[in-house]
């Protein structure tokens, strides 16, 4: 038995493991996404257990509520058509496979050398919502405007990118009705 | 082991199972689920180290993860986006045969 660590965080980061395994090993591609949904809530459960309730909200917000729906979205339209999938890894897996598990042994080895051993469990940080809003308008108000311009560039950009067949058919109509 | 360092194992674990997504999978979308899995175990490792660091009132883990939440939002709806404009072209997202990309 781990001393020190609760039954909470053991059975949540167990979650979290357990549904990032799944989204490495399934076949179906909806099953990935959903377990990578999983992965998701397991670190919203951990950010929440780390005394960040406003990261581990905005975790589910962005990440179940936008990002796992654009990934099911994404999946949906890309098959049907094409060639269906009879290998789900690549020829060179266990390159990839042995790399992974060489930086996992890498960090895990800097993670229990580095450290002190003394629990550094200090008391929660009074940490409010308010005070977070106030922190991005005034210390980290010039990174909330990059931030904001970054995410509409991006998400203009995505749409371009997403359908240009409609554009180019479009212009294409124009320029026979113009002959 | 402190709770600190658990964290942080527990985060390397995700990181190293979505490199070994990004890595072994064929499929695209399943490489960007990976490259997400890995910029979440980034956001574990800000905010464990914001809770057990020195100074928390000072939000600079948090404001960090916070960021990080709403650029990877960006980069997985180009990373789709890019997906999807690439299947209408060739009707295929496998890697493997993904050699060019000029139209």
């Amino acid at each position: 038995m781990i001393h020190g660590l609760s039954v909470a965080f053991l059975l949540t980061s167990a979650l979290t493991v357990a549904g990032a395994l799944a989204a490495a090993l399934l076949k179906n591609l909806v099953h990935c996404a959903l377990s990578l949904t999983v992965t998701f809530a397991g670190l919203a459960l951990l950010y929440l257990q780390l005394d960040a309730q406003f990261a581990g909200l905005s975790q589910i917000l962005v990440y179940i509520g936008a990002v796992a729906i654009l990934v099911v979205f994404a999946i949906l339209l890309t098959r049907g058509a094409g060639i269906p999938e009879y290998r789900g890894f690549s020829s060179s897996w266990l390159a990839g496979l042995a790399i992974a598990a060489a930086v996992f042994a890498l960090l895990a080895w800097a993670v229990t050398k580095s450290l002190p051993a003394a629990a550094a469990s200090a008391a929660a940080p009074a940490v409010t919502v308010q005070s977070i809003g106030v922190a991005l308008m005034s210390s980290y108000v010039l990174p909330l405007e990059i931030v904001a311009v970054v995410l509409t560039v991006a998400l203009i950009g995505a749409v371009i990118v997403a359908m240009p067949e409609a554009r180019v058919a479009k212009s294409e109509t124009e320029q026979g009705g113009a002959k | 082991m402190t709770p600190l360092a658990a964290f942080l194992v527990v985060a390397a674990l995700v990181f190293a199972i979505g490199l070994a997504i990004a890595l072994t999978r064929r499929n695209a979308i399943l490489v960007l689920i990976g490259i997400e899995l890995m910029l979440n175990a980034a956001n574990l490792n800000l905010i464990a180290f914001w809770r057990f660091g020195a100074k928390p009132e000072a939000l600079t883990g948090m404001m960090f993860a916070i960021f990080s939440i709403a650029v990877a939002a960006a980069e997985a709806a180009v990373g789709l986006g890019l997906v999807i404009a690439y299947h209408r072209h060739a009707k295929t997202t496998d890697l493997d045969a993904m050699t060019r990309m000029k139209g």
